[in-house]
């Protein structure tokens, strides 16, 4: 598709538009981190750039792994990282200079990781096919049957919403409105719990056996934050003992 | 309502003209609200003290001493300090109000009356409510003031802090309804208004105040407003703001009360329904799967709507009422009713009602008009659960657990 077509495609459809100018604006500030020197601007661009990452979660109807990255990545990790930031950098630190080798270097990874990605998504047929026609985004999955449990394809723009609801069919519907409101965030917990409520129906008593949900991987996730947790305590704690005997 | 433009417009129009409506009415309703809340403040503060307040402006009660405030701040001088950062100093307030003004588009203020019906409502507002701290950050560090850097960092610790029980008391309402949907959950709290979940049981009752404490600190109201603390720091993070850019600063902060006491009036206190409901008795309900314009629905629902109002309102005027009671904590003082209290108790009190629920699901059901957990998801109908149950060959443990998922996955957020 010519620059033409897709900027005409945008200006009547919604999705398309906001699925460009989000994907624009993170791949923008992702480059700017790159690019600044300065230490600060650089978390704070990081910010926009996972802020747009979550916008485009909620375009495709993930709403709870958008709202999961607002509130990780850009509340909780980059409050502590741009404080951190901002207690380090004094005089000197404010400013980072890349050498060259760096560049090659980082260039040579970030190229290969991307090229990796790239061929990944293209060797996906369902996603291929340019911007998504409005027929392929309104035609939505019935509601139990997707649980956008990793946040879907359609990240990537061709793919259908996933988790839409029936939406009316009348017309060229430039958003999907259902996408937003799929019950997504109680199937999940009960996914998390061990029932997969989107697979209520299944009757084949061999798939039966896999409908057991993500209990165990939630536990050892729990588990292992806990011991994180005690063991930065930990950590805290025996330096000031140490330095209290040393006194 | 786009639905209902989409048969006269083409609906990429349709969809412009709902947007921008709704953020119209948003932004109205915070600048507005912020005027208001003023004003309030103006007069709760001199009562308080044994003074008037404003009385001259605009007439009997200064009304309009807001106003007169709006036009000195837009004609004061914007300045900016010299060894400023003036990209991040000139955005910080931008920042901290739209952070503020996003909560607001998951904030039902009546029954389906919501900007955008989000099925993880409660979460979404939280996660955006945390981000207002980086406008005060950013402009604390930009601003190249040791005042303002003192009062970002201090800022910083205590928000990231008062996070952790802020989720663990949110987490108690969301278990209790079985969703994150806020329309949901005040839904589930229709009725009398032994149907609020204040009124749940003890646990609840005492986590609200857990929360509206947490609300405050995370709001950065006085007695946790430490990052502008004026005895130490002058203004602390905004001390090199002037004008317009100052009053951003202010809004936010308006903003944000007015955003979690509403949150607090849909989580504890029934949201839209009324203590005596009223507007049910006499027909004026809106029924969730009409299809067709119901007058009498919309009548109902605006009574739901002042109601609402009504609540948050005195959820803010209870803030004012505390800052101009309470002497500033210390910073010291702050960490520690967060760490020592704020976090135990909501602990202890989440387990609580989590037994509470499990020993007594419907509640103590004195004036129930309504069955709890009945949630409003499409999975959860009945047909599903007979599904359920028949898969299971357990039938009692299929309505009990739908409440614990969604509070599980928004305890691992908070954490």
């Amino acid at each position: 598709m010519n620059l033409a077509g897709t900027i005409l495609l945008a200006a009547i459809n919604w999705h398309s538009f906001f699925f460009l100018f989000f994907a624009l604006f993170a791949c923008a500030f992702a480059l700017a981190v790159v690019f600044t020197p300065n230490v600060v601007r650089m978390a704070f661009y990081l910010v926009l750039s996972l802020g747009a990452t979550a916008g485009l979660f909620f375009l495709a109807g993930a709403d709870f792994v958008g709202a999961m990255q607002f509130l990780i990545y850009v509340g909780g990790t980059l409050v502590l990282l741009v404080f951190g930031v901002m207690l380090t950098a004094q005089g000197p630190f404010v400013s980072i200079k890349t050498r060259g080798g760096e560049w090659v270097l980082a260039a040579l990874v970030g190229g290969s990781l991307l090229a990796v990605l790239a061929s990944i998504a293209f060797s996906v047929p369902e996603w291929q096919g340019g911007a998504p026609k409005n027929e392929s985004v309104i035609a939505g999955v019935p509601v139990t049957a997707g649980v956008p449990v990793t946040g879907g394809g359609p990240v990537t723009g061709g793919g259908p919403v996933t988790g839409g609801g029936p939406v009316a069919t009348g017309g060229p519907v430039a958003m999907a409105p259902a996408a937003s409101a799929a019950p997504t965030s109680a199937a999940m917990g009960m996914g998390l719990l061990g029932m997969r409520v989107d697979r209520l129906e299944e009757t084949n008593p061999l798939k039966q056996s896999g409908l057991s949900g993500y209990l165990l991987p939630f536990e050892i996730v729990s588990v292992h934050l806990l011991v994180v947790l005690i063991g930065a305590a930990y950590l805290a704690r025996t330096k000031r003992r140490r330095a209290a005997i040393l006194d | 309502m786009v639905d209902f433009l989409s048969h006269y417009l083409p609906s990429w129009l349709a969809f412009l003209l709902v947007g921008l409506l709704q953020c119209t009415l948003i932004i109205t309703w915070v600048a507005g609200g912020t005027l208001f809340f003023i004003w309030l403040e103006r007069k709760i503060s001199g009562r308080i003290q044994d003074r008037l307040g404003p009385t001259r402006v605009g007439g009997k009660f200064g009304w309009l001493q807001s106003l007169a405030d709006g036009l000195k701040l837009i004609t004061k001088e914007d300045l900016m300090p010299d060894g400023a950062d003036r990209l991040l100093f000139k955005l910080a307030p931008y920042i901290s109000f739209c952070a503020s003004f996003t909560a607001y588009l998951a904030l039902p203020f009546s029954d389906g009356w919501v900007a955008q019906p989000l099925n993880v409502g409660v979460f979404f507002i939280i996660a955006i409510v945390g981000l207002e701290v980086f406008g005060v950050i950013l402009g604390g560090y930009a601003s190249a003031s040791k005042w303002s850097l003192f009062g970002a960092m201090r800022e910083a610790a205590q928000v990231v802090s008062y996070e952790v029980p802020l989720g663990m008391c949110i987490v108690v309402p969301v278990m209790l309804a079985g969703t994150m949907d806020l329309v949901a959950i005040a839904d589930q709290q229709r009725g009398w208004f032994t149907n609020w979940y204040i009124l749940h049981d003890p646990f609840t009752f005492i986590i609200f105040w857990v929360y509206f404490t947490c609300a405050i600190a995370s709001v950065n109201r006085a007695p946790f407003d430490l990052a502008e603390a004026e005895s130490e720091l002058v203004a602390g993070f905004h001390t090199e703001y002037s004008g317009l850019r100052w009053s951003f600063f202010f809004m936010a902060e308006y903003g944000s009360m007015f955003a979690v006491s509403g949150l607090a009036a849909i989580l504890f206190f029934g949201g839209w329904n009324g203590p005596i409901p009223i507007a049910d008795w006499i027909g004026l309900h809106y029924a969730p799967d009409a299809t067709s314009w119901h007058f009498f629905g919309y009548v109902g629902n605006f009574l739901g709507f002042l109601n609402f109002m009504g609540k948050a309102c005195t959820g803010v005027a209870v803030m004012i009422w505390i800052r101009w009671t309470l002497p500033r904590l210390r910073i010291d003082q702050v960490m520690k009713v967060c760490l020592k209290y704020c976090t135990p108790i909501a602990a202890a009190m989440f387990l609580g009602a989590v037994l509470w629920h499990y020993e007594f699901p419907v509640g103590l059901g004195v004036l129930s008009a309504n069955v709890a957990g009945e949630v409003r998801e499409s999975w959860n109908t009945p047909a599903a659960r007979a599904r359920a149950a028949d898969l299971r060959a357990d039938s009692a443990t299929v309505a009990d657990p739908q409440a614990e998922p969604a509070a599980r996955v928004a305890a691992g957020g908070a954490l």
